[in-house]
Order: C-alpha cells, then structure tokens, then sequence
C-alpha cells in the first residue's frame, strides 16, 4: 500500500461505502438501523456521482429482493444492516445462493437477540457462517477489525463474489463501523478491476433480448429445479463451489512461535485482545493471537499447522458471544488431525463493552489451564 | 516538547457541550502528527441533554483496543461524568475537570487533576460552546501528547466550511487552556 496516499480520519461504516464505490459498486439498496448508518449515508452521496443508483427501499425484505435483481444483471450490488435488519433478508440471501449470485452483504452486528441494543456483538457469527436462511447455502464470510480492513475487505468482497458466484457477507460489529481512523484510499492488491468483475459475469447474466446477437438462447436465472433429478445436481454444483472456495480461507498471527498459548479471536474482540497481549508481554508473559479473517471458509488448517508446531499448546477462544467461533475452532483441532489441542473458552456478553483489561484475568487462568467462561 | 508514545483519553459531558467534536479533533491532529490513532463515539439513543463519552486512543503502533477500561487521562466536563469515570481513572493518571460545572468536593484530591473553570474561560473568550476546547487545552498541557500548534490547526480539517468563521476564536480558546496554571 502505497504512504503517498494521504490518510482520511473516517468511520469504518464510511470506509465500507468509500471500498464498495471504488471497487466497482454500483447499486445499493437498503433500510436505516443503527449502528450502520453512515453506510447508506455515504451511498447516497456517492453512487449518483458516479452515475450508480441509491435505493432506500421501504423495507430489509425489499431491499434484499432488489439486490437479488441487480444481481442477476451482473452489476456489482450490495446492501447493509444490522442484527434484525439482516434476519429480515435471509429468505433472499438464500435465493441469491441457489440462484449462485454475487451478492455483497455489510452485517455491522448490534446486540441480540431480538431487538437488543445498539452496541456491538458477535452473536450473528452462526447466522453468517453457517447460512443464516433455508437449505444448503454458504456465505463466504469477511471480519474486518479496523476502517482501513472496512475498505480493502470490500474490494475482496467484490472479488470473491465475482470469482464464485456466491453471496459475501463482510460481518463487522457496532465498533468496527462507529470507529474512526485513518484510511488510505488505495486499492489493495488482491482487488479485481469493474472490468474483470464485468467478465465474470458475462457468461450468465441476464442482460436483455437481443444483447447478444440474434438467436442468442435466453437466460434464464432462478433457485427452483423441480425436475427429476436437477435439485440434486444444483446442490452438487453449490457443494464443488464451497469446496473450491474452502482456499480462500484467511487468517493473521500475532506473536504465536514461543506461545503455549494462543488466543483465538476475530473483529474488534482481536483488537481488545492485541492489547491485552501487548501488555502481559511487557510483564514478561508469551501469549499470541490467531485471528480468522474469514470465519467461512474457516481457517482451520492454519490453525491446526498452530497446533502441531507446538504440540500441547492451549487454544483460548475469545468472543462477544454465549459460544459460537469455539464450536468451529473446536472442529478444526478435534482429533489426531487436530492434533487434539486442548480448546478453552471466554464469552464477552453482547451488551457489554469490550476493552483490553477485562480480558487479561481469563487470559492469565487459560495459561494455567483453568477456564473462565464468562 | 517531548511527547508521549501512547496516550488514552475518555472525553465525557452532556449532549451538545461538543465531547465528540473535541475527540474528533484530537484525532484528526493525532493522524496529522503521523500517530496511529482510534476516535469511538459511545451514546445511546439519547443525544442532546443525555451524557456522552468518547474514547481516543493515540499510538506509535497500530491501535489494539480502542476502548479503555483504566484510561490514562479523562476530559469530564459534567458530574455525572466526573461520578462515571473518575473511580474509572488508572493510576498516575491525570484528569481535567470543569470548574465551572463540577463541584470540587466531587474532585478526589488523591487524583492528579487539573480543575479549570471551562465554561466561564469559553464565555470571555466569545462563547460558553467554546469550553470543550479550553479543556482539551488543558489537556494537551497536561499530558505533553501533542503539541497545541498542531491541534489549532487540525481545526481547519474538522470545522466544517460553514463555521469556519468560529476556527481563531476556537484557536485562542485552545491556547487559553493550554496556557492555564
């Protein structure tokens, strides 16, 4: 990334929608709910510059109805919302799996469930990892940690939906959209361009009678295959599709080589814990960080790469939640493949405030082997 | 000047005494400094008239946490602030408290505090709105974090074109925080 760029002072919602126009986005279509406003706020003001197109639909369900159209015209499209907001498009995301769309979904967790409050969580990890609507879908999953992650992970957004025809969904919380902080506005360098996006949606979208010459057979995009025989051949297609994406799986270690423990944790809760590590080291104690980047396809390999390095390190699972991630990081070293690493587990309540010193006391048992669960 | 590695601050107050406007502006000076910083506003669904607090945190490396738990310096420019966060204050810490508002009875007189009269300071110099600033200028002094030339102008990037006519009263109210006992 280069350092001649100058650095803007903006909040990570702001940062979603400054990455999403620049890597090409072109229709945004959404409802109003805290804590992720600034994102259509920004939409608004920057798609019609750019001659792209602002909904503010009358509800979550339409907005997710019209993504799914835009979508299936192969324009880079997305929408956002919060907690509620996202329950209320899962009927759509699930027809934008079936239909093998690549829709982009901003989910700034707040609190739950029900209506919660405005604060962050980590609570819809399941929702978005493991599908959220009806049947066998799969949402490659993005957790950006910081405004600057807001902006380079809509970029790989785009890409990845484009490259699988498959719904993204970038999963941040109430403090990774509210914070401000420099932001570079360069493309990184995994960022496709709107043309190559354009071609990888030119074999299958629909794009009007005629388009493509006369005698050009008609397209036809839909998540219903009643025929004998064709619902288990679209479901064999998703599940080649999930496996290729399984290498897309991402992940960040801090500080993990002399570690006989290493905390796994994602989003603003591996913020709290970075700091936390940083001050039980200045006291002498070797703690790291494993952070999944995308939380579907899990990074299960690196983690149990993690563990075989150092066979009887402990794993502590940090996260805003009664007990999601830890099920996934609990898969992933179960067995003599997963070299059987003792797996720890602390939940930060949705409601609560995170910060850095409330989580150096589970820290500190999890190195004597004793677990803190809340 | 010599200045500080990392510095922490929770900045609190009413709705409408300017407690995001300052965090802002310490922000934005910090980047402009070439820090790595964090800004994260905290309210509820209340705005004016609730209390609100914000937390800014400046680094020479990229920012973990971006809320504190033990800050290492507060701005309270309300009591129920002053209730909130001073039992919150870490150890060595510094807080700036708001003569004007808070009664020093409140103040515990084991804390290192700086306790200046914000509002009436803001109203000599043109306007009460202009007390948050008095009191980040006691701040800076306080805690030797930025330099203030560096914070007047950041006023420029964070006042908006509208009231840009407001920046040299703002300015000087900085100064006279800064240049207090």
């Amino acid at each position: 990334m280069s350092d001649t760029v100058a650095r803007t002072l903006i909040k990570g919602n702001e940062a979603v929608a400054f990455g999403a126009v620049d890597a090409g986005c072109r229709c945004y279509f959404g409802y109003p709910i805290t804590p992720q406003n600034e994102i259509p706020e920004t939409m608004s003001r920057l798609l019609p510059a750019v001659s792209g197109h602002y909904v503010q639909a009358e509800s979550e369900v339409a907005a997710a109805s019209m993504l799914l159209g835009a979508c299936a015209a192969g324009v880079p499209s997305m929408t956002s919302s919060s907690g509620c907001g996202i329950s209320l498009m899962q009927e759509a995301l699930s027809y934008m799996n079936g239909s093998m769309l690549p829709a982009v979904l901003v989910n700034m967790a707040r609190g739950g469930p029900g209506l919660g409050d405005i604060g962050p969580s980590q609570g819809d990890y399941f929702q978005a990892v493991k599908g959220g609507g009806h049947g066998d879908h799969r949402n490659i999953v993005l957790a950006p940690a910081t405004a600057q992650e807001c902006y380079d992970f809509m970029f790989r957004a785009f890409a990845l939906a484009f490259t699988y025809a498959n719904p993204v969904m970038v999963l941040g919380d109430a403090i990774v959209g509210q914070i401000k902080e420099p932001v570079r506005r360069t493309p990184p360098a995994d960022a496709l361009s709107p043309a190559q996006l354009e071609a990888l949606a030119a074999p299958w979208r629909v794009e009007g009678r005629g388009k493509r010459g006369p005698g050009a057979a008609p397209r036809l995009i839909k998540s219903v295959y009643l025929a004998e025989g064709a619902l288990a051949a679209r479901n064999r297609l998703l599940q080649d599709k999930y496996e290729a994406m399984r290498a897309e799986a991402r992940s960040l270690s801090y500080n993990v080589d002399d570690a006989d423990l290493v905390v796994v944790a994602y989003g603003s809760i591996a913020r709290a814990v970075r700091s936390t590590l940083r001050a039980l080291r200045e006291q002498g104690v070797a703690v790291g960080l494993f952070r999944p980047v995308t939380l579907y396809p899990f990074p299960d390999e690196a983690l149990r790469a993690l563990a075989a390095a150092r066979p009887g390190r402990r794993f502590l699972v940090i996260e805003q939640n009664l007990g999601q991630m830890v099920e996934d990081v609990r898969l992933a070293l179960f067995g003599a493949a997963g070299c059987g690493a003792e797996v720890l587990w602390h939940g930060l309540m949705p409601g609560l405030l995170a910060n850095a010193q409330m989580l150096e006391e589970p820290v500190r048992m999890a190195l004597a082997g004793k677990e803190i669960r809340s | 000047m010599t200045t500080s590695a990392y510095q922490d601050v929770i900045i609190a107050g009413f709705g409408g005494q300017g407690v995001m406007l300052i965090g802002n502006l310490l922000a934005q000076a910090g980047m402009e400094y070439g820090r790595e910083v964090s800004f994260l506003p905290v309210y509820g669904a209340e705005m004016r008239g609730g209390t609100a607090n914000c937390t800014v945190v400046i680094d020479v490396e990229s920012v973990g946490s971006p809320l504190v738990q033990t800050p290492l310096s507060t701005i309270v420019l309300n009591e129920p602030s002053l209730a909130k966060f001073q039992p919150r204050l870490a150890d060595g810490g510094v807080q700036i408290v708001n003569a004007s508002l808070i009664d020093k009875a409140l103040v515990d007189s084991k804390r290192r505090t700086v306790y200046i009269p914000a509002n009436d300071m803001a109203l000599e110099i043109g306007s009460v709105k202009m007390a948050n600033m008095v009191a980040l200028g006691a701040w800076l002094k306080a805690t030797d974090a930025l330099p203030l030339a560096c914070v007047q102008d950041a006023l420029n990037r964070v006042v908006g074109s509208h009231y840009a006519k407001l920046i040299p009263a703002n300015a000087k109210a900085l100064a006279a925080g800064y240049n207090f006992a």
